[in-house]
């Protein structure tokens, strides 16, 4: 069978300055009609590169530097700027991660997929809706008729990118280039969208190149797989052959820090002796959006009635979807949002109604990492003062507050000589690790990772996860684990909570909830889980579990 | 420092700077090297400029030396640009923060304070203010102030309501860290760039504040401007062109180096916005 696209050692020259020569380095791989390619890497490995190329998106200050991507006989990079689009815009057609900003909020949902043949083909306006209509059939939008007269924002994530599927197999092109189309979104949706884009894949016969840093949809949807590092591809192969018998030691490592679906074994420790270091009671928190002259206002509960307790020295998973009020309730806790009614007791003492200056002695024992280390971490100061301000605005003396941070540095694995450096000199994972520092330099009994690892390559996301086990355990912690991804979820927590539209619908230890999931809700998350049948009996890994 | 080595890099913004500088060193050295006094009748009336070598630049309606005029008013220029941004700073940065940082009826309070003086023209509000006190340099510069700072709060307003919700401010309040500290230390280090860069242009709005002052008369008497000798020189225009000329020639050159200089710093604070880099 002939490719139908074929990358011939492409390199991709970055400008001076940058941390390596090339985005990508002698790059070789074809396309075959009707299969998915899934191109999976890290940030960074230049996994996005080729297929900006193949579209002539490539940023000005890139250059390809030579190698050819065929299309169709013609080689895409040589042939003129015109004839190349024309090629591309019929043939090839490209999704975003992000379906907000790739559709125009301005244009309603039948304008903007009619727009495409009103510029690729003649057909009448009569014609032109028909097929929109059909599109939207298609992808599964409920409601296709009403669907045609809406603005983007009136829908929902995982309906914006079944819009955008639409009007990229508007032309039934050859090609379909799909970069992280899943990952803005939840798990259920996650789990629709790609079994729509397979279903419309086997209906059509469209080749997809498939981009994603996520082996768990890598099992899920791919045929064949691409592994990238560093703008070299270092492996290739049929989806069994890559994820069951990875040969290069990058994918080994890759594949070794996806956290697998089961739980592990736990000693369940009997704590019904002791104290919860904290407790919450019936906390509730409404948002009240106030109505305006032509709409009503709107309320919605981001906590109904959440009451849970978290002792020392145990992980408790706080998981859910988007808007379940997972991070809400955490915020709470830390009293960086007011609950409208419920108590907070902290060691004990209630905290939901203090002020600002009473509330001081109590931000020593509970403390939060949050979810962005670029964002997390203030830009013009160095981290040793990240690390000792708190202190020092608790009334430790200077000195004394720097070598707590320094100490606090070699504890969460830093080089001493990070004291005097700023934020932007370090990765990803080693601000993260600051962001660690900073919320135990008070000595807390209650630590809460609000997502703390969302933004993290996923062999990154390992080592954090490791780190924070082993702080827990030295340093006997309360850890509450705001997370959206139950792999990680179900690796790490002792106990679980799912939340769903504010409420708690199930509770319990890990592994009765994973292996034997009450609600229909959790039963549900689970099933979406990408590539939830590989790699889901428990295999021993490095992955932050207790010995 | 690295925002004088991006700032060098850029030519357009190096050739401001230059001039600038020059600006700077003949307001400040200026009168030392060249004491002519331009009050002082040095030659007869309306002299025209290259007939003279001693006046390069000719005299004035009154046999004063015109050159001596723009030396000795480079100085004053600046000097009523730089403070009255200063104030106008001092004013408007601390309003700002404030607003931003705690919202809700402090915010709401301070803008409609703001817009007071948003909704009366600016320049008419100078003048008003400079005709109630007596014309002089500090009435002058206190006027330019206040009617300049309203912009700088609504920016600074905006700064901080975009960034107290950053991660690491929250991070701050957990820490338990006064109010006062997370507006000095955490927020308002971060939003320095944008107030520079409003800052450097603000000068060069103060100093055609100014400039506009003394044309109309009200102008600090005692004290020799741009403004003041275009001023005088109107009623003689077609008679003596180099009068309203040369004055009129440094404010546009001023005028202009700030702002080279101001988009220079825009593009090197805020490289992303200036859409010359792209990644």
């Amino acid at each position: 069978m002939n490719p139908v696209l074929k990358v011939e050692d492409l390199s991709i020259r970055l400008p001076v300055g940058a941390d390596r020569p090339y985005a990508v380095n002698k790059l070789s791989y074809s396309l075959y009609p009707g299969e998915i390619l899934c191109v999976v890497g890290e940030s960074g490995s230049g996994k996005s590169m080729t297929a900006n190329a193949v579209m002539g998106l490539l940023p000005k200050a890139i250059q390809v530097d030579k190698g050819a991507i065929i299309f169709d006989g013609k080689d895409l990079i040589s042939l003129e700027e015109k004839r190349a689009r024309d090629l591309r815009g019929n043939r090839i057609s490209m999704i975003f991660q992000e379906p907000m900003t790739a559709l125009n909020p301005l244009m309603r949902v039948e304008d903007q997929i009619g727009e495409v043949f009103l510029i690729h083909s003649n057909l009448s306006k009569q014609q032109r809706k028909a097929r929109t209509l059909e599109l939207l059939k298609d992808v599964g939008l409920p409601d296709p008729e009403k669907a045609m007269r809406v603005y983007p924002h009136q829908l929902s994530g995982g309906q914006r990118q079944r819009v955008m599927i639409a009007m990229a197999l508007a032309l039934e092109p050859s090609i379909l280039i799909a970069d992280e189309p899943t990952t803005a979104l939840d798990v259920t949706t996650q789990a629709q969208i790609l079994h729509l884009i397979k279903e419309l894949q086997r209906k059509h016969g469209t080749a997809v190149m498939f981009i994603t840093h996520d082996f768990g949809v890598v099992a899920e949807i791919a045929d064949r797989v691409v592994v990238m590092q560093y703008g070299d591809m270092v492996e290739i192969g049929s989806r069994e052959q890559v994820l069951n018998q990875p040969q290069h030691p990058y994918t080994k490592k890759l594949i070794a820090a996806v956290p697998p679906l089961s739980a592990p074994d736990r000693e369940i420790e009997d704590r019904a002796g002791q104290k919860p270091a904290l407790s919450v009671k019936s906390l509730c928190k409404t948002y009240v959006s106030p109505g305006g002259w032509f709409k009503p206002a709107r309320t919605v509960h981001a906590a109904q009635d959440v009451s849970f307790d978290l002792y020392r020295g145990e992980t408790l998973g706080l998981v859910g979807e988007s808007g379940s009020g997972k991070s809400t309730v955490s915020r709470c806790i830390v009293r960086l949002l007011d609950a409208d009614s419920g108590e907070i007791l902290l060691g004990g003492s209630a905290i939901q109604d203090l002020d600002h200056k009473a509330l001081v002695p109590f931000r020593k024992q509970i403390q939060m990492v949050f979810q962005d280390p670029y964002a997390s971490l203030n830009p013009r100061k160095t981290v040793g003062r990240i690390i000792a301000d708190g202190p020092i605005a608790q009334g430790v003396p200077v000195a004394e507050a720097m070598d707590r941070a320094r100490e606090l540095l070699k504890l969460v694995e830093l080089p001493e000589t990070a004291l005097e450096r700023y934020p932007h000199e370090f990765s990803g994972g080693q601000r993260q690790r600051v962001g660690i520092a900073r919320a135990l330099a008070h000595n807390p009994q209650v630590l809460v990772a609000d997502e703390a690892i969302s933004a993290l390559d996923v062999s990154v996301q390992a080592q954090i996860l490791e780190l924070i086990d082993t702080l827990k355990k030295k340093l006997n912690l309360a850890v509450l684990f705001v997370v959206h991804d139950l792999r990680v979820a179900a690796q790490v927590c002792d106990r679980v909570i799912v939340m769903q539209h504010g409420k708690i619908v199930e509770a319990g230890d890990t592994k009765a909830v994973f292996e034997d999931p009450q609600h229909t809700y959790t039963q549900n998350l689970i099933a979406s889980i990408p590539g939830a049948d590989w790699r889901s009996e428990h295999q021993p890994t490095a992955v932050g579990q207790p010995a | 420092m690295s925002i004088l080595r991006k700032l060098s890099t850029n030519k357009v913004a190096l050739f401001g700077l230059i001039v600038l500088v020059f600006l700077v060193l003949v307001a400040i050295f200026g009168p030392y090297l060249y004491e002519t006094s331009p009050w002082k009748m040095v030659n007869r009336p309306f002299l025209p400029p290259m007939e003279n070598t001693d006046l390069m630049l000719g005299t004035d309606t009154m046999g004063r030396d015109v050159l001596a005029g723009l030396v000795y008013g480079a100085r004053i220029s600046l000097l009523v640009g730089l403070i009255s941004t200063m104030i106008a700073l001092l004013i408007g940065v601390p309003l700002g923060a404030t607003a931003g940082y705690f919202g809700g009826w402090i915010d709401e309070a301070l803008m409609r304070f703001t817009e007071i003086f948003q909704t009366v023209p600016s320049f008419a509000l100078a003048i008003v203010i400079v005709a109630i006190f007596e014309p002089s340099v500090y009435s002058i510069t206190i006027a330019i102030a206040l009617v300049s700072w309203p912009p700088v709060a609504r920016l600074v307003r905006g700064e901080f309501l975009a960034l107290r919700n950053q991660e690491y401010v929250l991070a701050a309040r957990l820490n338990g860290q006064t109010n006062r500290n997370i507006i000095l230390r955490e927020i308002l280090p971060n939003t320095l760039s944008p107030i520079i860069v409003m800052a450097s242009l603000m000068v060069a709005t103060a100093i055609l504040l100014e400039s506009a002052l003394s044309f109309l008369g009200l102008g600090d008497p005692e004290i020799m401007s741009w403004g003041y000798m275009i001023g005088a020189a109107r009623t003689v225009i077609r008679q003596a062109w180099w009068l309203s000329f040369f004055p009129g020639v440094a404010i546009a050159i001023t005028v202009l180096a700030l702002n080279l200089v101001g988009e220079g710093l825009n593009e090197a604070l805020n490289p992303k916005l200036s859409g010359k880099r792209e990644s």
